[in-house]
């Protein structure tokens, strides 16, 4: 069975391994070859800034896992307008710029699309 | 073609529900679980733009057990509907999707 | 009214000691009553935990460990722990504590490991997938 499926990735990286498992269950959808869309929001959007130095504390980058996502045929990326204005954030400051931006309306229209939504 | 949208945090601490809220369409729906319940009292941050989207349309429910649990029953937003876990499975077969906001 | 039967897996993101642990136990009797298809239980993150068996909680307490173990032999129902998950947070069964060269195992018996293609597989096959985290 086909299913579409949304992966929503709403936590910051790093502070704890909810990301990280998000992006593996990300890269296992793919491979098990399901319709996949993800969508970043709220800080979720702190996975996507460039230039992330995670050497420094013992991890790996979420600037390089997240470039490596065209790999996968992940190319349905969805960034929350809102989320990224919320921070002071533009297309400019993340890695995936051949991702859509998405505002609530966009969302919730996105959604209700799915057969399943994989919530992180 | 409607999403259920489960929340579990407090409104107090956390902004889950205000994305949820964000998100939200006229056909979708809320419970409220676990902490969640919290953010069914009449003065919890949110209980405005969850009274609003009552009023669209959009039914807002809390876990019974879990509102019981906290001593919240007769605190709690009058349009708020209090539901069973055997209620809450019955959403999910109603609603066509589930997003878990934690 | 006639209600749909359907096939549901759960996703468990999060520990014991949360209580989005008891919930998505809870909604897994519920949906059992009425009838409905649990597909499987899928435990990822912390949610590994649940399947420990070296767990002594007192006994005043509810014994969630036992009550997953309950569901699983009275229903047939299938708990997946996932593999990567359960190995880097040092819960193993007899097989990958014999390949790491570990002291012991640990992992409860009704509970088996696998990796996350068993989450997507048990998306691709059933008609609703709840996820359940902390």
């Amino acid at each position: 069975m086909h299913k579409k499926i949304l992966l929503i990735s709403r936590h910051a990286p790093y502070g704890n391994s909810i990301a990280k498992d998000a992006f593996d269950a990300a890269l296992a959808t793919a491979i098990y070859d399901q319709d996949l869309s993800m969508l970043f929001m709220d800080d979720g959007i702190f996975q996507l800034l460039r230039d992330q130095q995670a050497q420094e504390i013992s991890q790996k980058s979420f600037t390089s896992m997240l470039s490596a996502l065209p790999f996968y045929d992940i190319d349905k990326l969805y960034i929350h307008q809102e989320s990224l204005e919320q921070r002071g954030l533009t297309i400019e400051n993340l890695i995936v710029d051949n991702a859509t931006i998405v505002n609530s309306a966009q969302i919730s229209n996105l959604l209700n699309h799915q057969d399943h939504i994989l919530s992180f | 073609m409607s999403t259920l949208h489960t929340v579990n945090k407090s409104s107090f601490t956390n902004r889950a529900l205000e994305s949820c809220i964000l998100i939200c369409r006229s056909s979708d729906g809320i419970l409220l679980l676990e902490d969640g319940v919290f953010s069914a009292l009449k003065s919890a941050p949110n209980a405005t733009a969850l009274e609003a989207l009552n009023q669209q349309g959009i039914h807002i429910y809390a876990l019974l057990n879990d509102v019981k649990a906290r001593a919240l029953e007769y605190k709690i937003a009058a349009h708020i509907q209090l539901i069973s876990y055997d209620e809450f499975v019955s959403l999910t077969v109603n609603f066509n999707r589930v997003q878990s906001w934690y | 009214m006639i209600v749909p039967v359907m096939i549901f897996s759960i996703n468990v993101q999060s520990p014991p000691s949360s209580q989005a642990s008891y919930s998505a136990y809870q909604f897994c009797r519920a949906l059992l009553r009425q009838g409905h298809n649990l597909h499987r239980v899928f435990f990822y993150q912390d949610g590994i935990y649940n399947a420990t068996n070296l767990a002594a909680p007192p006994q005043d307490e509810l014994d969630l460990y036992s009550e997953w173990q309950k569901l699983s032999k009275e229903h047939s129902v299938e708990l997946v722990v996932c593999i990567a998950a359960a190995l880097k947070r040092g819960l193993l069964n007899q097989e990958e504590s014999i390949r790491y060269n570990k002291a012991g195992h640990n992992l409860a018996e009704g509970f088996t490991l696998g990796g996350l293609g068993q989450l997507i597989e048990a998306a691709a096959v059933s008609d609703r997938l709840i996820t359940f985290g902390n």
